[in-house]
């Protein structure tokens, strides 16, 4: 318990190929159903009642026992509010046990999320290895990965969700600033990612050319994928296409960017099972091996990073990914997913990972030619976040299925044996790199 | 424009003490020479605890501006739509500032436009900056 992981982050250049490339596989996922937002009164939608539930599904999806199960790893972190006080700072009173707290409500701990299985029947009675300190799956998934190949567990179950409860998200009150914030809240720059990249997105189109409208072909087919994803939030919420019309009069939140830019926080958990090589060639699915993982963290010169810092780092992050995996580069990566927590940042990646040829400028025409999973170039078969809601593991999920081949109407048609994916922003994100096979 | 007051601490004093006296200064690192804004513990660029203060002259120019028309930040809901701007410092453009831009209407910030530092009144004997275009 509590062991540390020796590899990890993999955040410096020329690390070479990940060490335990191809010893390592996923074999087993599971996602909880999935709400706008837990709405206070049920108590088998909470979010400590779908991490029970993802967990059990991925279990479930494995085939092996629970009792099979000797590492346990997750993000206590929902990102969400808290639920002490709504959005007005109005007090709100726990719940009786097991939610008394925040733990359950908002959060969840191994130590929930321990008694919380055994109490439904799915106990993980012989756990040797717990880690509760990742705070993104990004870096949650290097980290398992990283745990399992340094022999720590040999079936990891891995635990990454999004809480939302009601009322407005992340509302600052008050008058005052403090903490880091001083140098933002007073001038109405809003704790999120939106504002950065809103700025990196406006420098990016003063370089290259273009505009805001260059990204409607993006998000109308994020949400296209997302639509096509059952358990994605507009697939059981909101049942329809958005248009190119439909992105271009928005309504803005921050200029340029405006709501369809910006993923919508959602009620919804996910669990991946780890394995071993070894143990995963005896197991019930087709082994998805973790080639390679790596990591960012880069502290910002000033107030805002640059586009010229986003262009360094996602350079950086491209080029030891595929170092890690053993990969040629961008010929060897059939399925990508970059993130899209925001419409304005995801074509940093695209083009860092010159994923279809697509280098830095192009990727406003590449945009506006034939992404759809059925054609030529698939791109973000998951349809992210802008397409099922901030889950975040859409990304990952669909990298399992299309590298199964279980994808369903999503299943692109092209080659689809390796797969990466990652989180958060450039500056600071985990990636790793899947493959069907144990060395390419 | 009711901005949200920031509340100091002992590193950040006297940054802020400088403000109130409408000056500009920035952390300087004694070991690499570098500017720093915002105020950090360390150098961002070599590590260096060994930091100073220095004054600068409040010229800078216009990098890319946005435009709130929402936000979370309650004390600014009243403002919106208002121009967010990322504004360079002449003195080392690595350095940047936000800035409203008090003057200018939202969405009529021409970028690349040159910028002066003023100091806005929040209570009595408390200031903070913002910038505003030079004709």
């Amino acid at each position: 318990m509590g062991i540390g992981v020796n590899g990890w982050p993999r955040t410096a250049e020329d690390l070479g190929r990940w060490e335990h490339s191809g010893q390592v596989a996923i074999t087993g996922y599971g996602v909880s159903n999935l709400d706008r937002r837990w709405d206070g009164v049920s108590m088998d939608k909470t979010y400590g009642a779908y991490a029970i539930q993802a967990l059990q599904r991925a279990i479930e999806d494995s085939g092996i026992s629970p009792d099979d199960i000797d590492g346990l790893m997750v993000c206590p972190d929902a990102a969400g509010d808290s639920w002490a006080a709504d959005d007005r700072g109005t007090p709100r009173s726990y719940f009786d046990p097991p939610y008394d707290s925040e733990d359950g409500l908002t959060i969840v701990t191994t130590n929930w999320l321990i008694k919380g299985m055994e109490r439904e029947g799915t106990p993980l009675k012989n756990l040797t290895f717990i880690d509760d300190e990742s705070s993104s799956i990004g870096q949650l998934t290097g980290k398992a990965a990283q745990a399992v190949g340094e022999g720590k567990a040999r079936n990891l179950l891995m635990l990454y969700g999004m809480g939302n409860v009601e009322g407005r998200y992340h509302l600052e009150e008050g008058n005052y600033s403090s903490g880091g914030r001083v140098w933002s809240a007073p001038w109405g720059w809003m704790t999120s990612a939106m504002m950065q990249h809103a700025f990196v997105f406006m420098q990016y189109c003063t370089k290259y050319g273009g505009s805001h409208d260059n990204l409607a072909p993006f998000v109308v087919n994020q949400r296209r994928n997302g639509l096509m994803t059952p358990w994605g939030y507009y697939a059981q919420h909101e049942q329809y296409q958005i248009t190119i019309e439909d992105y271009l009069t928005q309504r803005y939140v921050a200029w340029p960017n405006g709501l369809l830019d910006s993923d919508r926080p959602v009620n919804h958990v996910a669990a991946f099972l780890f394995s071993t090589a070894d143990r995963a060639k005896d197991m019930k699915q087709k082994p998805i091996y973790v080639l390679g993982h790596v990591q960012a963290a880069h502290p910002s010169k000033s107030t805002m990073a640059t586009l010229e810092d986003h262009e360094q780092w996602t350079d950086s992050l491209a080029r030891r990914l595929y170092e890690a995996a053993g990969a040629r580069g961008p010929e060897d990566l059939d399925v990508f997913n970059p993130y899209d927590g925001f419409a304005t940042f995801t074509q940093t990646y695209l083009e860092a990972f010159q994923w279809h040829g697509v280098k830095r400028g192009d990727a406003f025409d590449f945009y506006a030619g034939d992404i759809r999973v059925e054609g030529p170039h698939p791109f973000n078969s998951s349809g992210g976040n802008l397409g099922n809601g901030r889950t975040r593991t859409a990304m990952y999920t669909d990298i399992i299925e299309q590298l199964r081949g279980i994808a369903g109407p999503r299943q692109i048609q092209l080659r689809h044996d390796t797969g990466a994916c990652g989180q958060v922003t450039p500056g600071g994100n985990g990636h790793i790199f899947l493959s069907v096979h144990q060395n390419l | 424009m009711p901005k949200t007051i920031p509340v100091a601490n002992e590193l950040t004093k006297p940054f802020w003490d400088a403000i109130n006296e409408k000056r500009l200064v920035l952390q300087h690192c004694d070991d690499c020479g570098k500017l720093q804004y915002p105020i950090r513990p360390k150098c961002w660029q070599c590590g260096s605890e060994h930091l100073g203060w220095r004054e600068v002259e409040g010229k800078g120019h216009i990098l890319e501006t946005m435009v709130v028309h929402d936000t979370r930040v309650v004390r600014r809901k009243g403002d919106v739509p208002f121009n967010v701007s990322v504004v360079s410092l002449d003195e080392d453009p690595t350095i940047n500032f936000l800035a409203n831009l008090p003057g200018t209407p939202a969405h009529e910030a021409p970028q690349g436009a040159a910028v002066e530092i003023l100091y806005e009144e929040m209570e009595p004997g408390t200031f903070i900056h913002d910038w505003r275009i030079v004709s």
